[in-house]
């Protein structure tokens, strides 16, 4: 049994999903949004039971959205073709996301949230589960190791 | 930014599939009215009247777990089977019922309930005799006003010993309709 009282999940979802869909869009695109929202209620649902607050849903459902889409774009990222050097016309994320493909986890998603989709830190922290002074030191460290690499 | 009926269904449904769910609903048409059906996994657990679906999906959530969510198919066999029913082409309900919920002595009640024919009646005396307590006449009246899945668990076809309707928790008019569908009553003394 529940400590708290939580909403049934229909109320729970029908309140939230339009606002998880517009993140997921804003994050990985229209296209992939529909998995990356699949993929978010269900991960909802599967921890639903056991929460044990009932305050401020809506950010832990767009936590979970935010992490899936990371999870997306890391995926997304590892699936890209090799590089053509030649004409380069591919979005920034592409770009860094192999650039900073060797980075500790956590630096290299806030670089590429950061850098490559222009995220505010805040939305970092929240998508990697830290907060936005944590996801501010990730981006800033794992910049400087790219630019030692570099020289 | 709305999500799309395709969008949305798909989610449901695979909720449904992925085992995630403590109870799936649907609300849907029937001569006497909307209904609202509901299952767990363990089978069939609610049937209301005239739903106000907020307030059952709270009582749902509070009895059964909080993971309540509108979806197709868990609920299409009672649906399909409720279809036929209305349409007279079925006189038995073959469904799983959930009464987990409901305490040893309503349980009783229920399952002496549900072995009632189509088409006949019995009264609450008959019914407390049968489970050995006949002095709980009143005692099963309150079941049956209790009943959570009206109609698959048939408190319509319990009147009272002189032959009256006496009560339905869905209201007299649906009891009557009902017994007249079942032709459990005369069309024409009512």
């Amino acid at each position: 049994m529940a400590l708290v009282r939580l909403p049934p999940f229909e109320s729970f979802y029908a309140e939230h999903r339009d606002a998880v869909l517009g993140e997921l869009r804003r994050l990985v695109g229209h296209d992939r949004a529909e998995d990356a929202y699949q993929e978010t209620f269900l991960k909802a649902l599967r921890a639903y039971g056991s929460l044990r607050h009932a305050d401020n849903l809506r950010a832990w459902v767009l936590t979970i959205a935010r992490r899936v889409a990371v999870d997306q774009l890391r995926r997304r990222e590892a699936s890209l073709p090799d590089p053509e050097p030649a004409t380069d016309t591919r979005p920034a994320y592409a770009e860094l996301g192999e650039l900073a493909d060797d980075l500790p986890r956590k630096e290299r998603a806030a670089v590429v949230l950061r850098y490559g989709y222009d995220l505010s830190y805040a939305a970092i922290g929240a998508a990697l589960g830290s907060s936005e002074d944590a996801a501010r030191q990730a981006a800033s460290s794992g910049v400087r190791r790219l630019r030692r690499r570099m020289q | 930014m709305t999500v799309s009926p395709t969008l949305d269904s798909r989610f449901r449904e695979a909720a449904a599939a992925a085992g995630l769910l403590d109870v799936a609903y649907d609300l849907i048409d029937s001569p006497i009215g909307p209904l609202l059906i509901a299952a767990t996994d363990h089978g069939l657990c609610r049937i209301s009247f005239d739903p106000q679906p907020d307030r059952e999906a709270e009582w749902l959530a509070q009895t059964f777990g909080v993971r309540v969510l509108r979806a197709t198919k868990p609920v299409e066999p009672a649906h399909r089977q409720l279809d036929e029913y209305f349409e007279g082409k079925r006189t038995r309900f073959e469904l799983p019922v959930d009464l987990r919920q409901s305490a040893p002595f309503s349980r009783e009640i229920l399952k002496r309930l549900a072995r009632v024919p189509h088409g006949e009646t019995t009264t609450y005396g008959a019914l407390a005799r049968a489970a050995g307590r006949p002095q709980a006449a009143r005692a099963v009246g309150t079941v049956m006003n209790r009943n959570p899945i009206p109609i698959v668990l048939p408190c319509h076809r319990v009147v009272g010993a002189n032959g009256s309707l006496v009560g339905y928790g869905g209201g007299l008019e649906r009891k009557e309709l009902l017994l007249k569908l079942e032709g459990a009553i005369d069309n024409t003394l009512l």
